[in-house]
């Protein structure tokens, strides 16, 4: 006790005295990332995905909304999109009409029988408290759906159908294939797609502008190129070199150093390696590799890239390569060494080249 | 008396002995009031940790070096109780989940949520969120990693995660795609050469040139066991020779005997005896994945190139298979057995051919 109470003393000190070292922060800033920050606030906003706009903005004006089910590649902005039209449908009280769930919540099916049916169950009135009109449904926005376990899918049909009076559901998922078929021909589907490189550009400008982020056209590009299509990496990288470079300008190898991208010039070495087919070789470039912090993950993605369109292997060998590659990069997710899986992959290739 | 290791960490981010450009960005960083999550990666001994702890100190002062160790307990699902160890300042918390197997999601759901919830008493003075160091991500489970994603969103205003793995590979791109990655390349020999002669400055020492070279190839570029070799030189004999024995890790000895021994004689007689000693290298806590690379490199050092596909074919697959079973002697004793296999095969082959 005595020295409980004798170490909390020591440490009020060394608080008191280190405080004036540390910059007091001015005021509270609006610390939200720029990803939440820059979330579009109305249906309108949302950028290009035509046929969903279309439908919601239907149902702003008065028309039913039919349960959704909203697929599509990772940043396209379906969970901002159902967010946006919650907020216009029901204003003010929107956070009492939609329950949000997604994959950190629980959501077996237990979930499903109490939470969800419960929510389901209770009826929305036509008026809000203040005497506005508004939608008499909830919506249930069920994020990431497509890690909820079948059986908990299961348990959802004919929750969806009975209360359909007074809740619509919205499902949004990666892969609409892991979706069970008796959900999807429930919903309206909807896919986004990916997003075109016109408009990223057009929405990175803007905020590059309103955060006064010094970047020029080429690393803009940089960016969208890494971002493939997700606005929301597309914005987060841009966020994160803008503070690592501290209002300095940020140029394209700062960008790819925080992307994690590999250098074009260790693909061209590895496969080079392997068409030496000298195996120490490949074992040094390997240690090297893994020396310099470079994921194997990310060196099989591209490679994948690189060998499609390379001029050196016929058709035959890329199959076989290919073949290999999606075993080797099956086991690395599935928690295989990298080190084990890259060799088995390079020794694959030169095998592969003497066959010619 | 603390290790060398420990006693010549760098303490500020402006001390670090390598990566500077990198260290001056993440003091940027620092000078806004605010960071996004982190993802520190590299192999292990390239300082990750050392510029976790300079960042921690640039933001919050030397209060963060007054460390307490914790154990907290949680409760499974199941009822089941967990306990794990955190050392924990005022500001931040350090925890490993994966120490908790197959309950690492508990942890993770339950601890960040218990300190993510609590806001800093006195805000003045002080950042507004405190920082969670999470250890070893790429061991959690897939679940675990699910959980950590919209946690991390969540939780944003009052606390910061810092992660620290050895390859991103195995972390989800959810989560990838929701942190900094800092990647922290293993210093080159060159650098490991400075910095042991720089250490061995400051301990009063001479240290010839030719034998911190030889320290920094046999450490495979790992700062921690390059520092910890030298300690262990300085105690065996002092001062310095140049041809000074650098002691190797018996582990490391004893696996490269094991492979020799397998390459003599392929019967199963022979197999129950390696048995014993993969058990033997189980038992003193050598990792499992070390083991398979280890015999892999020492195996395939006489073999001509189409079993050397072969082998590591096997061995990749083999491995894959041990990390989603649970006994790993199973999957070891298996690719034993099919290099032995393919060796004699192979043998009998050569003979045949020489007829």
């Amino acid at each position: 006790m005595q020295a409980f109470l004798k170490s909390a003393k020591s440490q009020d000190k060394s608080v008191g005295g280190t405080s004036s070292e540390v910059v007091k922060p001015k005021k509270r800033q609006n610390l939200a990332p720029w990803v939440e920050k820059y979330r579009p606030r109305r249906v309108d906003d949302v950028v290009e995905q035509g046929e969903v706009v279309a439908v919601l903005r239907k149902s702003l004006e008065g028309a039913d909304l039919p349960n959704l089910l909203l697929y599509g590649p990772p940043g396209t902005g379906k969970t901002s999109t159902i967010l946006a039209a919650a907020r216009q449908l029901f204003g003010d009280i929107y956070k009492d009409r939609i329950l949000e769930l997604n994959a950190s919540d629980e959501r077996g099916i237990n979930v499903v029988r109490s939470k969800i049916k419960t929510f389901a169950q209770l009826t929305a009135s036509r008026v809000t408290p203040d005497g506005k009109p508004c939608p008499p449904f909830k919506i249930i926005i069920l994020d990431e759906a497509d890690s909820m376990t079948h059986a908990a899918q299961a348990a959802l049909r004919r929750t969806m159908e009975k209360e359909s009076r007074s809740t619509r559901f919205c499902l949004v998922c990666n892969y609409v294939s892991r979706i069970i078929d008796p959900i999807t021909s429930r919903c309206t589907k909807f896919r986004f797609k990916s997003l075109g490189e016109e408009k990223i550009t057009e929405r990175l400008k803007f905020i590059a502008t309103e955060e006064n982020v010094n970047i020029g056209d080429d690393a803009l590009k940089v960016v969208i190129d890494i971002s493939g299509g997700d606005l929301r990496r597309a914005i987060t990288t841009l966020q994160s070199c803008h503070r690592l470079k501290n209002r300095e300008e940020i140029t394209s190898n700062d960008l790819l150093e925080i992307s994690g991208i590999i250098p074009q010039s260790y693909l061209q070495e590895f496969f080079d390696v392997c068409v030496s087919g000298d195996y120490s070789k490949l074992e040094s470039f390997v240690q090297k590799l893994s020396f310099e912090a470079y994921s194997i993950g990310q060196m099989l993605d591209q490679f994948n890239e690189f060998i499609l369109t390379s001029k050196e292997v016929n058709s035959k060998q890329k199959a076989i390569i290919c073949d290999k590659l999606g075993e080797c990069s099956y086991r690395l997710q599935d928690g295989g060494s990298e080190y084990l899986q890259i060799l088995d992959l390079g020794c694959t290739i030169m095998l592969a080249q003497k066959q010619k | 008396m603390a290790l060398w290791v420990d006693k010549h960490r760098p303490r500020d981010l402006s001390k670090l002995d390598y990566h500077k450009v990198q260290a001056d960005q993440l003091k940027n960083l620092c000078k806004e009031g605010d960071f996004p999550h982190l993802m520190f990666y590299g192999p292990s001994g390239a300082g990750k940790k050392t510029r976790i702890m300079c960042l921690l100190r640039e933001l919050y002062g030397g209060g963060v070096e007054r460390l307490r160790n914790e154990t907290m307990t949680f409760t499974t699902p199941s009822n089941r109780k967990v306990e794990i160890m955190t050392v924990s300042s005022n500001y931040h918390m350090e925890v490993n989940p994966s120490d908790a197997g197959i309950y690492d999601r508990v942890v993770v759901v339950d601890l960040i949520k218990q300190v993510a919830q609590t806001h800093q008493i006195d805000t003045a003075g002080q950042r507004e969120f405190k920082v969670i160091v999470l250890s070893e991500v790429d061991e959690l489970t897939k679940d675990a990693q699910h959980a950590l994603r919209r946690t991390m969103e969540k939780y944003v205003a009052t606390c910061r995660i810092i992660l620290s793995v050895n390859s991103t590979s195995r972390v989800i791109p959810a989560i990838r795609s929701r942190c900094l990655g800092i990647r922290v390349a293993a210093p080159t020999e060159e650098e490991i050469v400075s910095i042991l002669q720089f250490t061995c400055k400051k301990e009063s020492l001479h240290i010839p040139e030719g034998l911190a070279q030889r320290i920094a190839q046999q450490c495979d570029r790992n700062l921690r066991r390059a520092i910890l070799m030298l300690e262990a030189c300085k105690v065996q004999q002092y001062p310095f020779t140049i041809n000074q024995e650098i002691t190797e890790l018996d582990w490391q000895m004893y696996l490269r005997e094991t492979a020799n021994q397998i390459m003599l004689e392929q019967t199963p007689a022979k197999l129950e005896k390696i048995r014993e000693r993969l058990y033997e290298l189980l038992s003193q806590g050598v990792p499992p994945d070390m083991i398979f690379k280890g015999l892999v490199q020492n195996l395939v050092l006489n073999c001509d190139m189409e079993l050397k596909a072969k082998t590591l074919q096997f061995a990749a697959s083999y491995e894959h298979r041990m990390h989603n079973g649970s006994k790993h002697i199973f999957h070891l004793e298996a690719f034993v057995a099919q290099f032995m296999n393919i060796y004699k095969k192979y043998l009998a082959d050569m003979v045949m051919d020489d007829f």
